[in-house]
């Protein structure tokens, strides 16, 4: 699996017979894994075949069972999106950004957090509480909180879950604007990244 | 990151000197008994039920032992990340669970014949191991509970050190609590122990460390060979 | 350094926001501690010494303290947010920090009610219980919050969590009772504080071993 694009010297992820097992569930077997420096890698396949474990694994959320996972990039430089929001029900949309906008070390964390509110359409909905969001509403502060320190690295597992259209368009912008990154893109629908897409990787 | 990687796990003692220490074992612990029963001299005060203190205290001081160690490869685990250091932490604590239901054990039977009750809350030692025996009880529920992996070795780490740093703050406490709250009437700790006792004593606590470090390896290797056995299955399957 | 202190500061605002405006766990603690003092006015024959009731006391500020203890992560693992936490740059010890703030804060909450309520039900309260109290809290919290997130990986978390903190919350029953009705407290007091130190340092040092793999 060969990633075409841009030539660093250093892969940002870069995984050797990765394998992980719950008990006695394997869900990843002897993996090997390399996103370059920009690259823009989408994960397919079907329930179950390990692409959030995958994301997690990158992320550092736990560590493999076998093999070798090294990932060049620092926890304040990842961006996570996982298939729960990881905000706080009874924090206000502009409150739960703050939070993480403190805990990333944001200088300017109350200007960020208002304009990624504006830039995911949220701007009105930004003093209510985030239990109070339809789904959509959840998804678009979940990208919100996941682009709100300018990561260097996107791990996004199902981005454009529970998106409506205008939604979608949120997001493509934004990715677009980010040219730089690096990112991993569990997803079921590959068609809708295919035009960014820099390689393709296939679960089974 | 760190590299898992399972078959380095079967570091550790082997068997090969296996009986080499049950036999050190075996020697020290029926010398000191001779010892104990036939050359040291008879208590003043407590006559021959005092003889017991041969085996209740070098069984309690083993199982001190056992948790020492225990936290030990606790803090190597967390330390290093090696998987191995979790069984070792685990059988060390279970080694010291079993010699401390024995010290409650022999510590009730030495309570009935010097005092006549099973129990009291004077002799600090025996309270002072009722508070470890639930600590450590309470370390293998978070085991049985908890599900194998990463999550379980670490939680079971911590918590073994938790114990460590809970025995002497649990004797402190038991002592001032008894200055105030259940007098220590009674207490074990006697006069100057004559040269004969302990000699006597120290060769039995030496049979008891023996007879623990042979019972950890045994266990060890043990559980080792379960879990190569399950790793096969699991290739197999 | 500031900057810890500045995440510790954030995160313990959070939890007393969170709190106040979901008024799930210090009403309950509220009335729980009301209540378990009602009860051990039936459970005591009359005629009882003014000791068991002080120990009584303590027992009740033990099992509020769980009451509070188990709830101590609900929110985060309702949305999953520790994972948002653990990924964050901060340290994983200013969690620990921040959380056990917000629930000593919550403890000192109840006391203010429970000891007022003890002191009407039987018998007026000494300063040296309520320095007791203060220091007891402390302790509660600081293990409390690490044996929470502990228990939290398990799959019985409401049952173990109580298993897990109450061999070591009997050197702080100890302190305490000793410190109410003793006639010279400060050896107690003492060791409350030496308590306190000790875990409260293993439960910083050893938070990050909890919350990750």
């Amino acid at each position: 699996m060969a990633p075409r694009g841009r030539d660093y010297t250093r892969a940002v992820i870069q995984a050797r017979q990765l394998s992980k097992r719950f008990g006695d569930k394997r869900v990843l077997e002897e993996l090997d894994l390399e996103v370059p420096r920009g690259g823009f890698v989408l994960v397919t396949g079907p329930n179950g075949s390990g692409k959030t474990t995958l994301l997690r694994l990158c992320a550092g959320l736990f560590a493999p069972t076998a093999g070798e996972l090294e990932v060049e990039a620092r926890r304040g430089e990842i961006g996570f999106l996982a298939h729960q929001p990881l905000v706080y029900s009874e924090l206000t949309a502009l409150e739960n950004l703050d939070l993480y906008g403190r805990l990333y070390r944001l200088p300017d964390r109350r200007e960020r957090a208002g304009a990624m509110l504006e830039r995911f359409g949220l701007w009105r909905a930004r003093n209510e509480r985030a239990g109070t969001f339809s789904r959509g509403m959840l998804q678009r502060l979940a990208l919100s909180r996941t682009f709100l320190h300018d990561p260097d690295l996107l791990l996004l597992d199902e981005p454009f879950d529970g998106l409506d259209a205008e939604g979608s368009e949120l997001l493509h912008t934004e990715l677009a604007e980010r040219t730089a990154v690096t990112a991993l893109v569990a997803t079921h629908d590959p068609e809708a990244l295919a035009a960014r897409a820099t390689a393709r990787l296939a679960l089974a | 990151m760190s590299t898992w990687l399972p078959s380095e796990d079967r570091r550790g003692p082997s068997l090969r000197f296996g009986p080499l220490f049950a036999a050190a074992a075996a020697g020290l612990l029926v010398g000191g008994f001779a010892l104990a029963f036939y050359w040291a001299p008879e208590d003043a005060d407590q006559g021959f039920s005092q003889k017991i203190f041969y085996l209740h205290v070098p069984i309690a001081l083993t199982a001190y032992a056992c948790f020492g160690w225990g936290a030990w490869k606790a803090l190597r685990l967390l330390w290093t990340g090696e998987r191995r250091y979790d069984l070792e932490s685990y059988t060390a604590i279970h080694m010291g669970v079993i010699f401390g239901l024995l010290t409650l054990v022999t510590g009730s039977i030495w309570a009935k014949i010097s005092w006549g009750e099973w129990w009291t809350w004077g002799e600090r030692q025996l309270v002072l191991f009722l508070i470890l025996f639930l600590f450590y009880s309470s370390y293998f529920m978070l085991r049985y509970s908890t599900d194998p992996g990463p999550r379980r070795e670490r939680n079971s780490a911590v918590y073994a050190l938790f114990g460590v740093v809970l025995i002497p703050v649990s004797f402190l406490a038991v002592r001032i609590a008894g200055t105030i709250l259940h007098p220590t009437i009674f207490t074990h700790e006697g006069a100057d122990l004559p040269w004969q006792m302990l000699v006597a004593f120290l060769v039995c606590l030496a049979g008891m460390l023996s007879l623990a470090a042979t019972l950890y390896r045994v266990e060890l290797t043990g559980k080792r060979i379960d879990a190569s056995l399950r790793e096969l299955r699991e290739l197999l399957a | 350094m500031s900057a810890y202190a500045g995440d510790v500061a954030a995160l313990a605002r959070k939890d007393l926001l969170l709190e106040f405006r979901s008024r799930d766990t210090l009403p309950a603690m509220l009335l729980f501690v009301v209540s378990a003092l009602t009860i051990f006015h039936f459970a005591l024959p009359s005629g009882s010494s003014e000791r068991a009731e002080t120990g009584l006391l303590w027992i009740a500020i033990v099992f509020t303290a769980l009451l509070g203890l188990t709830r101590a992560f609900a929110a985060e693992r309702e949305q999953g947010v520790l994972d948002g936490l653990v990924l964050a740059p901060c340290d994983r010890s200013a969690i620990w920090l921040g959380k056990t703030i917000g629930v000593t804060v919550f403890l000192v909450l109840a006391e203010l009610v429970a000891l007022p309520a003890f002191a009407l039900f039987f018998h007026p309260l000494s300063w040296d219980l309520v320095a007791a109290v203060a220091l007891a809290d402390i302790g509660i919290a600081s293990i409390g919050t690490l044996l929470a997130a502990m228990a939290a990986a398990s799959r019985a978390r409401e049952l173990l969590l109580p298993l897990l903190f109450l061999p070591l919350a009997i050197p702080v029953v100890i302190g305490g009772v000793g410190a109410s009705i003793a006639s010279n407290p400060g050896s107690f007091l003492g060791f409350l504080i030496l308590y306190d130190g000790v875990f409260a340092i293993l439960s910083w040092a050893s938070f990050e071993y909890v919350v990750t793999e």
